[in-house]
């Protein structure tokens, strides 16, 4: 199989014409209240397609160009970048928020492009058959709801009925994403859920860890983004709330999260779907072709950081789609439609990950027709203050998805009524 | 005593805490809008502009280093020093003053005799300007905030100890109050205090009332209105300085500080936006009636009630109180 691709893309290669660019769209925001998260991300992305064409020459021959257009986190800038971009041969989107993802869903499907909203957006658009333009592999909130279940079980002998859980979240789409599946959870592991909503920006949380302090909640859970994630660290940390029983989504564990609390903050916990730090061989790579040779998109000290790397793990996971898709028809100058098929024929392994220089910085896995959101493993992180640096302390774990399955499976189904989508796997 | 009844004196002291953080902001505004007659939506992003000065200079960055070193290749982003709190502070107040020479000259130098809503809306291009401005000086990283007089006398945070214990000595229960709250109130109260002296019984002080009287009254005097607004303007920069110090030591120094403004509108309408006084019940108010309501009645609708409940709380004073509880009742004779 390796060998009949290789050959297949060294053919291409030697009889390619001239060939457009491979355009990867970075919907991007360096500016505004959530720019803190947004560049290192954006940076990360725009990193990965840099060196692609700095070292490799592009995918299977073919020059990457990544067009990055400011949303500033704000749906409505976000359609229209979409707009402004979708007509430049754009191969796959990454809208890096809930907000925009929910608006373009649909359109992607009417334009035949593909979306990846890798650890967001919308959960049940794991069921490939009712949303075929959007994959959010390798793992959803729901699987990030029931691997924070998972872990409290874990590290409580299998057993937290009665105890008690809050969740601290953003109130919008984005924050209110796991409540149902921590509802159904609830109802099977027999713990109290308690929800406490946080208005944007999350300045002012006062309220809430007063809350916190008077009910004692045995752990807190926290699907944050922006400041809400820095002042809920403080404030916790401010009531002594335990920080090894505060867990954040991987939204809320980031450097920039904690470094504001300083040592107080040592031991708070996050959620991840990928390795953190920079002990890999290709951030070598990355130093090496794009920082040194004055090409990358920040400064280059980011390199390492929690959302760098998620930004470069999503760019490898759309340049690997784009691989595959030129194999799976043939050609390296591929559009929209084949790389939605690349992305559904995905197969990320151990091997590949090692020899694009990330062992260990994923789950493998395999994206099908059915299951656009992948394995839905999850690992848990956490800070240690002192040497002011991100450790995975679990491996990257199984979750829930008879639960997760039935929700999704639920969920979607009232999208395709809705909205009387056919059967995209037939 | 009821345990509901402890809980809620709790929340009620916390609210006031949380009422002169919304004080310090509203203060900013009260004092332009006096002396000019200016809504200066510009107030959050002031705050935000001066905190990310003070984190710089303190911590030696080189101002604009994204643009510099794009312009010519070089890597530098510190100078490599780290100034005492003490005179970095003093060097962005001089900073605050130069923003507002800045403003006065460039801006509303040319606006003079435009109406309201002309003034407004240039503070709202100002408020733009002045975001982008502060990201490209300084770069959008969240920064972490240390303002320490000595190495062991820094800005406290965290649960003061003998109030704790002092109410749990009382009630069985320990209450929360947070020693950044309360070193913000003590701020607070010298602010006012320093305000009032300056406006009662120094020149500048007088004529800036003066100003804020009759501008053309004042100006048949000798006063120069120029200078006044500079002054001003200053005087609401160091007011900025003061609120993103404490509203940072928080959160870190971020974009969001810009959106502390919106924290102070319900306090302008319901204190008036003329009155310094006005600024401060006002912010009490608001802060005790946001967390007594979430508190009580926030559980049973889902919470999250206490950013629409200020307005609400706001409304309901200009229902009977239009020019807010301690602002000037204007009279129109046509």
């Amino acid at each position: 199989m390796k060998k009949t691709f290789v050959t297949a893309v060294a053919a291409l290669m030697a009889a390619a014409p001239a060939m457009a660019d491979l355009v990867f769209p970075s919907l991007s925001y360096r500016t505004g209240p959530y720019a803190a998260g947004g560049i290192p991300f954006a940076d990360g992305y725009a990193d990965y397609f840099t060196l692609l064409n700095e070292r490799d020459g592009g995918i299977g021959g073919v020059m990457t160009k990544l067009l990055e257009c400011e949303t500033g986190y704000n749906t409505e800038k976000g359609v229209e970048c979409y707009e402004s971009t979708k007509g430049q041969g754009a191969l796959v989107y990454q809208p890096l928020s809930t907000g925009i993802t929910y608006q373009l869903i649909p359109k992607t499907m009417a334009d035949d492009i593909p979306m990846h909203t890798m650890g967001y957006g919308r959960t049940s658009a794991a069921n490939g058959d009712v949303f075929s333009h959007t994959f959010n592999y390798p793992g959803t909130y729901w699987n990030g709801a029931s691997g924070a279940v998972n872990y409290l079980l874990e590290s409580n002998g299998g057993d937290i009925s009665g105890k008690k859980i809050a969740l601290v979240y953003h109130n919008s789409a984005y924050g209110k994403e796991p409540i149902r599946t921590l509802e159904e959870l609830q109802k099977k592991h027999g713990f109290e859920l308690s929800l406490l909503p946080v208005d944007h920006p999350g300045q002012e949380q006062k309220s809430q860890w007063l809350q916190i302090r008077r009910e004692r909640p045995d752990f807190v859970l926290m699907w944050g983004w922006g400041v809400m994630n820095q002042v809920a660290i403080q404030e916790a940390a401010n009531i002594r709330f335990p920080m090894e029983n505060f867990i954040g989504i991987w939204w809320s564990g980031a450097e920039h999260d904690v470094l504001s609390a300083g040592d107080k903050a040592n031991g708070y916990k996050a959620l991840t779907f990928h390795n953190v730090g920079r002990d890999f061989p290709i951030f070598d790579d990355i130093q090496k072709y794009v920082v040194d040779t004055g090409k990358a998109a920040g400064a280059g000290d980011q390199i390492g950081n929690v959302l760098y790397n998620r930004g470069m793990y999503a760019a490898m996971l759309a340049a690997e789609a784009a691989k595959t898709a030129q194999a799976i028809h043939g050609t390296a100058d591929i559009n929209a439609s084949q790389m939605r098929d690349g992305m559904e024929a995905l197969e990320i392994t151990e091997e590949k990950m090692a020899a694009l220089g990330m062992p260990n910085f994923g789950p493998s896995f395999t994206v099908t027709c059915e299951n656009h959101g992948g394995p839905g493993l999850v690992g848990v992180t956490q800070w240690d203050a002192a040497s002011k640096t991100w450790s995975l302390i679990s491996d990257f774990k199984p979750t829930d998805m008879e639960v997760i399955g039935g929700l999704i499976a639920e969920d979607s189904a009232a999208y395709a009524s809705e909205n009387n989508i056919p059967s995209n796997c037939k | 005593m009821p345990e509901q009844l402890v809980f809620a004196m709790e929340v009620f002291l916390n609210g006031l805490m949380a009422g002169v953080l919304y004080a310090l902001v509203a203060l900013g505004f009260v004092l332009i809008y006096k002396a000019s007659g200016i809504f200066n939506f510009a107030q959050g992003v002031m705050a935000l502009f001066a905190a990310m000065t003070l984190v710089g200079i303190q911590k030696g960055q080189v101002p604009f280093a994204h643009l510099i070193n794009a312009m010519l290749g070089t890597h530098i982003h510190h100078f490599g020093w780290h100034i005492h709190s003490f005179i970095a502070i003093l060097l962005t107040v001089g900073v605050m003053i130069l923003l507002a020479w800045a403003v006065q000259k460039v801006v509303f130098k040319h606006l003079v005799g435009q109406e309201p809503i002309i003034l407004f809306m240039a503070t709202i291009g100002l408020a733009y300007f002045l975001e982008g401005f502060a990201d490209l000086m300084w770069n959008s990283e969240i920064k972490k905030l240390d303002v320490c007089m000595t190495a062991n006398a820094c800005l406290p945070q965290g649960i003061n100890i003998p109030i704790d214990e002092f109410t749990y000595g009382i009630f069985g229960y320990g209450f929360f109050i947070d020693n950044l709250d309360i070193t913000a109130t003590i701020v607070a109260i010298i602010l006012v205090a320093a305000l009032v002296i300056f406006s009662q019984y120094t020149k500048q002080g007088r004529a800036m009332r003066a100003v804020a009287d009759d501008h053309q009254a004042a100006l048949s005097v000798g006063i120069s209105l120029n200078f006044i607004w500079v002054l001003v303007w200053s005087v609401a920069g160091f007011v900025a300085l003061v609120a993103g110090i404490m509203w940072g030591a928080k959160s870190g120094v971020q974009f969001s500080l810009s959106l502390i403004a919106l924290k102070a509108l319900p306090v302008l309408m319901l204190g008036g936006f003329t009155s310094i006084p006005g600024a401060i019940v006002g912010g009490l108010i608001i802060g005790v009636g946001e967390k007594l309501f979430e508190f009580a009645i926030g559980p049973m609708v889902g919470g999250a009630t206490e950013n629409w409940f200020a307005y609400v709380l706001a409304l309901i004073f200009l229902v009977f109180r239009p020019q807010g509880l301690f602002g000037e009742k204007i009279i129109e004779r046509v």
